[in-house]
């Protein structure tokens, strides 16, 4: 810990779902961070709830970690379950599945990016900015134009859960074996619509009339600089100009490894987006490999790390060991980064591989990635739409063993998320959780290695106040975090 | 023009859902409905610019009565572990549980109103072994007495108005929160646990889609089949107090229409059923929860003879997970 001269406590910061703590300590000009401790305040204990229940109650308890990423959550427990009785999805089942968790993920990027993200440019920090007025109008919290303009897209989005899930957030669709809600030809036709509709409000606010397929074409800084050119009105352009005022692709640099699970996978085998790590040439990723790290959390353990299949959550209160509730997940002993960005990068995606050749992960390119990726889901999703079958089954519920262990590894809107169960007899023995934010957000390890923001952090101006801190602000945004998830 | 009302919103022990819910709403939107009910929303954790010492001023400043608060709203639970110190969620930025905010909180507002079952009655975040001694406003679980107590009454004079709900509907909450700012919410407005009755005084049951196959007890099996789900898969729409299949949920769903059982989210304790959340608890083949205001005689008289009488349609139907027969094959009943 820092001593009492030069640290500060700032929090709490909103606008990211839970409750987010700082300590930092200045430089010596008081100016900058020279290091940072992350806290995750809150503690709720999902892991110890789930044991001893029936194991299908993980589907009804384990959404409710989170109200954000909650069918993320679901789609992780119904693998983790699907793995352990060695069962597939029906096609249309993974197909149903993946535009369900897509218009979950693609509702995060949006209300993120507008709603959580942007609002900082209009704050009063920036009104000698030559682009401030305009941004203000759009921006601003709870008042700016976009503002009601993006709630009412995002709830027409969320129609298509309606259609596919019953409801969003907190759905019981997502089964081991495919979905519950199977539809007819007349409402593939609807849900066919809800996408092209939802484009349609993209290529019009988001990307100033230029086209989805025209995003997704795009393969360098210098075509994204023309096309803003091009596009000069839409909030990707008036993005891209303030982060080049701001010099944002010089802010929260990381160099945590970048890491995904594999996003949407499909039902001939592979995924939308590959499962691996970005180290200059994709290696690929040990499951095995991952720890979780208890020595600076407020947990209680014989071991100081152990695998998630052999985790434990055992909470004890002591500020004098540890500083937050967070344990510290790492690959092979690496620090990590999941998010879209990650999962862009081990995708290969032509934009963001020439940004990130440039300068590497930053808070631009964090937020890019997600804009790039509502171009490119929604695009797949109309693939996902018209290959479902309404002729074959959405569900498979074939083996309902009662024994057995598995995982599931998932990609949510925040990047990797992992669950894994032991189920004795229909009942659940073993429940470990390491959500995106874990990753991201966590505290030191026994190596003393800062987590990913807390090295990230380091150089950032800093302010007399957490308020006041807005470049600070922008780098713990840029992560997306969801601090629900993240101790669970 | 009346002063407008001022809200503030806090989340502790939950997991947002009934915010992101909130942001669904339609017609009017979120924003327009705030206004349209003259309401000024101080701060809420996903929404506001405001953060660190700015909240922390705002929140010392209702606390010592500088800053009027007219609507408290509380998602998630009140954590009162470990050991009674509520540090299980330490308000980041401040020394102080949020316990003993939302407690201090409380004694100045007007009213005070528990967004979700968590905050309601403890929800989700009590279930299991409740590892962080949670529990709701004003009840614990079904039993008067969580955080506040059950004799306890804001300033209004009301109890805590508890919009409970597993996430909540944004209905339900602009709704209530529309009608506390012009005052129209009476005691008599609300149910026996504090509910609003505009949503509690139906049953999930009604306007179930799949009512053809209650009437013949023509049931599901296991998950996706169309039958009732009532029978085996545990589905409790029939005693559950909401309107979920006659208000709808993002346009046209509910969980009904999605395919899995009502688990009853508006009800205190929902969280620890006896049994699976999907299977149904019988005795002797019979179920033990039937359904609201029936006898036991009765349903198994009516149950037996709605068996027997039920068409060839709803009887393949149910076990399918697609429809076999439409309406065309009616004719050919046996």
């Amino acid at each position: 810990m820092p001593d009492a001269k030069t640290r500060r406590i700032l929090g709490p910061f909103n606008r990211v779902e839970g409750d987010l703590e700082l300590r930092v300590q200045a430089d010596e000009s008081g100016q900058r961070v020279e290091k940072a401790w992350v806290n995750s305040p809150l503690f709720r204990g999902f892991e110890q709830m789930l044991l001893g229940r029936p194991a299908e109650d993980a589907l009804v308890i384990t959404p409710r970690i989170c109200g954000i990423c909650s069918v993320a959550q679901s789609v992780a427990a119904a693998s983790a379950l699907a793995s352990a009785r060695g069962l597939r999805p029906t096609a249309n089942g993974q197909h149903a599945t993946n535009i369900v968790l897509a218009t979950e993920n693609l509702a995060d990027h949006l209300s993120h990016f507008y709603l959580f993200f942007m609002p900082d440019f209009a704050r009063d920090h920036y009104s000698d900015q030559p682009w401030f007025a305009p941004v203000q109008r759009r921006f601003k919290a709870q008042r700016g134009g976009a503002m009601n303009e993006v709630l009412q897209a995002r709830a027409q989005w969320l129609h298509i859960t309606a259609l596919l899930a019953g409801k969003w957030p907190h759905s019981l669709a997502i089964q081991p074996g495919g979905t519950t809600c199977a539809i007819d030809r007349a409402q593939r036709n609807r849900l066919i619509t809800l996408i092209r509709q939802f484009q349609l409000f993209l290529e019009r606010c988001l990307f100033g009339g230029a086209s989805v397929e025209k995003i997704l074409s795009l393969s360098s800084a210098a075509d994204l600089a023309a096309l803003c050119e091009r596009h000069p009105n839409g909030d990707l352009a008036v993005f891209c100009q303030l982060a080049r005022d701001l010099e944002l692709t010089q802010l929260g640099c990381s160099t945590a490894l970048p890491m995904s699970f594999g996003a949407y996978p499909q039902p001939e085998g592979g995924h939308l987006f590959a499962r691996g790590l970005d180290e200059g040439g994709t290696r690929k990723l040990d499951i095995a490999d991952i720890s979780e790290d208890i020595s600076h959390a407020w947990l209680r353990d014989s071991k100081s790390s152990r695998h998630p299949r052999e985790g434990q959550t055992d909470p004890h209160y002591d500020t004098a060991k540890g500083y937050s509730w967070c344990k510290a997940p790492r690959l092979g002993g690496a620090v990590v980064e999941v998010g879209a960005l990650a999962r862009q990068r081990v995708a290969g995606q032509p934009l963001i591989s020439a940004l990130v050749a440039e300068h590497g992960s930053n808070v631009f390119s964090r937020e890019l990635a997600r804009l790039i990726e509502l171009a490119s889901v929604s695009q797949a999703m109309l693939d996902w739409a018209t290959a479902l079958d309404p002729a074959q089954p959405f569900i498979d519920n074939s083996n309902t063993t009662t024994d057995g262990e598995g995982c599931g590894l998932m990609e949510a809107a925040r990047g990797s998320l992992g669950h894994w169960l032991q189920l004795d007899k229909g009942k659940i023995s073993h429940y470990q959780i390491i959500a995106p934010t874990t990753w991201n957000f966590s505290p030191r390890d026994a190596q003393d290695q800062p987590g990913p923001l807390e090295a990230a952090l380091v150089g950032v101006p800093l302010a007399e106040t957490a308020d006041d801190s807005v470049a600070l602000q922008h780098v713990i945004r840029s992560y997306d975090p969801c601090m629900v998830c993240t101790v669970h | 023009m009346a002063e407008q009302k001022t809200l503030l919103w806090l989340q502790s022990g939950g997991c947002g859902g009934c915010s992101m819910s909130l942001l669904n709403a339609e017609s009017p939107g979120l924003y327009d409905a705030l206004d349209i009910a003259g309401i000024d929303l101080l701060w809420h954790p996903s929404l506001s610019e405001a953060s660190g010492e700015r909240l922390l001023q705002l929140l010392s400043d209702i606390e010592s009565g500088a800053q009027r608060l007219d609507i408290l709203c509380l998602e998630g639970s009140v954590l009162r572990g470990p050991e009674g110190t509520g540090m299980f969620h330490r308000l980041a930025g401040s020394e102080r549980s949020m316990m003993h905010w939302i407690e201090a909180l409380c004694a100045q507002a007007k009213s005070v109103v528990a967004v979700g079952s968590c905050s309601a009655f403890g929800g989700i975040t009590a279930s299991g072994n409740n590892p962080t001694d949670a529990c709701g406003l004003q009840y614990e679980g079904a039993e008067p007495g969580g955080l506040l107590g059950g004799d306890w009454r804001a300033e209004n004079g009301m109890p805590v108005l508890n919009i409970a709900g597993c996430p909540t509907h944004p209905d339900w909450v602009l709704d209530a929160l529309s009608q506390l700012a012009q005052d129209d919410l009476a005691q008599t407005d609300l149910d026996d646990l504090s509910r609003p009755r505009a949503y509690t005084d139906h049953l999930v049951h009604h306007g179930c889609p799949r009512n053809e196959y209650y009437e013949y007890k023509a049931s599901a099996e296991a998950p996706g089949h169309l039958g009732c789900m009532m029978e085996h898969r545990g589905c409790l729409g029939t005693q559950a107090r909401a309107d979920c299949n006659t208000r709808l949920w993002n346009g046209s769903g509910s969980c009904l229409r999605g395919g899995y059982a009502c688990i009853n989210c508006t009800a205190p304790e929902f969280e620890r059923p006896r049994h699976s959340f999907t299977e149904t608890q019988k005795l002797a083949g019979i179920p033990i929860g039937l359904p609201t205001d029936m006898p036991k005689a009765w349903f198994v008289a009516l149950a037996s003879l709605s068996k027997a009488a039920t068409p060839a349609r709803l009887r393949d139907n149910a076990t399918a997970t697609q429809l076999q027969h439409g309406l065309d094959r009616t004719k050919k009943n046996a």
